[in-house]
């Protein structure tokens, strides 16, 4: 076992070996430019492109044609917001998001109302959970597009999809949703969910960084959204840009091999979480946090009170984690989906999330579990809140100097 | 980095006693809460000085850091302890300079304890550099 033990894979996964060997050929011998028309370099690069869209359009249940190869799911997420608000603009300008979405759909969102959109912000429930009868409120003859997250990046809480997107299209709006984190993990089916829109990102799934995709519907509705990068018209005229060959026949190989190893590797890692989760939930005033039933397998996201958590994960020197998202984690704010969840900002600074990937053992997660907790009781050693705690002084009672 | 994975003089004084002074600042909605605590002996000599710290590893490597020098200095002398030289000696980055200042503050405020139970007025507090 090497140290340290990565356990982020929410930020990012490792580069499958079988992904890197199906993308080597595409940077020396396959170099030719997919657009290429007139030329075998340019034909045998957009055979590998034509493959991956296929290996992609497999895994979520469309047609190849309604794939978008992105940059990844930022822009992604900034294609379909941005560019179904250009295109249906005349039909209505409001979109419904919530509280708990990635700052790319939360940003892409606030540009958008500078331009004249009305944004409704949904709540979620302290489970993490949006509301569907908020949703339904929430629905007039104005909204065009409501996005909302599969799975949720912090806490891996699985919004209902399916019921969402019935209520978005008896309303006449498209529903899009972020997938980042959930497409090759659980089963995702574009038809059997209703989804209009999807973005995805292939560094999520075993596969390189700066490649993604949306899935734009092209049958009952045919969806288009309006291009935010000008150029040769390539994507179907959605997004402009030479296209990144390596990546996106690493996007497919990964797509492919979370197709065919997803259910198998999703039964072990929730074993290993579940292990995990349970023997540090049961450490005294150590909360899980968001629902549990309705989860993605590989993430857990758990708070430690009376302990910091930015002092947790430097004491947790040989375990990688995160304390927040990778996002935001540069700030020192507490994390705002956790603040959504109604958490005081004590807890909320107090949380960890461990996110288990395909290269994760049971080896590791034992030592992940120790480590934490040797950490979390060494911290609480030095805690003065622990010892007031202890000692049955109920903190909310005691005026605290801000600072 | 020493005094974060190995911190000094963790613990608890006796906050009822006459010659100890305790400061309690920071506030846990903030991340950072540092409790400091002095010893003083007939000659206004700090003979001992232990802090517990929810906080990053900065707060706690500050305080830390904070009762080593506080341990032999008479309490004016204690009062001279700048955040700065904490910055300097611990290469804190900026965004962590909050930390060294709430040091400061814990001393400060630690000191004024011992000085009210003593008799004594308050020293003024500085002004929160927050």
């Amino acid at each position: 076992m090497e140290l340290p033990i990565y356990l982020d894979n929410n930020a990012t996964t490792p580069l499958d070996p079988r992904v890197l060997e199906a993308m080597l050929p595409y940077f020396t011998n396959k170099f030719g430019n997919a657009a290429s028309r007139n030329h075998a370099f340019g034909w045998v690069a957009e055979e590998g492109v034509d493959y991956a869209r296929e290996q992609v359009a497999k895994l979520i249940g469309c047609t190849d044609k309604e794939i978008i190869f992105t940059s990844g799911a930022t822009e992604a997420d900034n294609l379909g917001i941005k560019g179904v608000y250009e295109m249906y603009q005349d039909k209505g300008n409001h979109i419904i998001t919530a509280t708990t979405e990635h700052k790319a759909v939360l940003d892409a969102c606030k540009h958008l109302e500078k331009l004249g959109a009305k944004v409704t912000y949904l709540q979620v429930k302290a489970d993490g959970l949006i509301d569907l009868q908020e949703l339904e409120a929430a629905m007039t003859e104005q909204t065009i597009l409501v996005t909302i997250m599969y799975g949720n990046n912090e806490i891996g809480v699985i919004q209902p999809v399916k019921e969402i997107s019935a209520i978005a299209h008896k309303h006449g709006a498209l529903f899009m949703t972020d997938a980042t984190q959930t497409v090759g993990k659980i089963p995702v089916d574009v038809n059997a969910d209703g989804i209009d829109l999807m973005a995805f990102s292939a560094h999520k799934m075993y596969g390189p960084k700066g490649v993604g995709a949306l899935y734009v519907r092209r049958k009952n509705p045919r969806v288009k959204v309006t291009a935010q990068i000008d150029g040769g018209g390539h994507e179907r005229g959605m997004r402009s840009g030479t296209l990144n060959v390596p990546g996106i026949v690493g996007l497919g190989k990964a797509c492919e091999l979370c197709r065919l190893e997803m259910d198998e590797e999703a039964k072990r890692l929730s074993a290993l979480r579940d292990k995990l989760e349970g023997a540090l939930s049961q450490m005294e005033e150590s909360y899980v946090n968001g629902n549990t039933a309705h989860r993605l397998p590989h993430v857990a996201n758990i708070s430690f009170k009376y302990v910091e958590g930015e002092g947790l994960m430097m004491s947790m020197k040989d375990l990688a984690v995160s304390s927040g998202s990778a996002c935001t984690s540069a700030s020192l704010e507490p994390s705002y989906v956790l603040k959504s969840l109604g958490l005081s900002d004590d807890l909320a600074h107090s949380s960890i999330r461990f996110g288990l990937g395909r290269f994760t053992t049971e080896e590791e997660i034992d030592f992940a579990i120790e480590h934490t907790k040797a950490a979390v009781n060494h911290l609480r050693e030095l805690s003065p809140l622990w010892e007031m705690f202890k000692e049955g002084i109920d903190l909310s009672k005691i005026e605290w100097a801000e600072h | 980095m020493e005094h974060y994975t190995n911190p000094r003089n963790v613990g608890t004084l006796n906050k009822d006693s006459k010659n100890v002074g305790t400061g309690l600042v920071g506030a846990p909605e903030c991340g950072d809460v540092m409790r400091l605590q002095i010893e003083v002996d007939d000659n206004n000599v700090i003979t001992d000085a232990k802090f517990k710290t929810f906080g990053c590893g900065s707060a706690i490597a500050s305080s830390s850091l904070a009762t080593e020098w506080l341990k032999g200095k008479t309490v004016d002398e204690a009062l001279t302890i700048d955040n700065m030289d904490i910055v300097e000696e611990l290469a804190l980055p900026p965004v962590k300079i909050h930390c060294s200042v709430l040091a400061e503050d814990a001393i400060k405020s630690a000191i004024n304890d011992y000085r009210v139970k003593n008799g004594m007025e308050p020293i003024a507090m500085p002004k929160s550099h927050h």
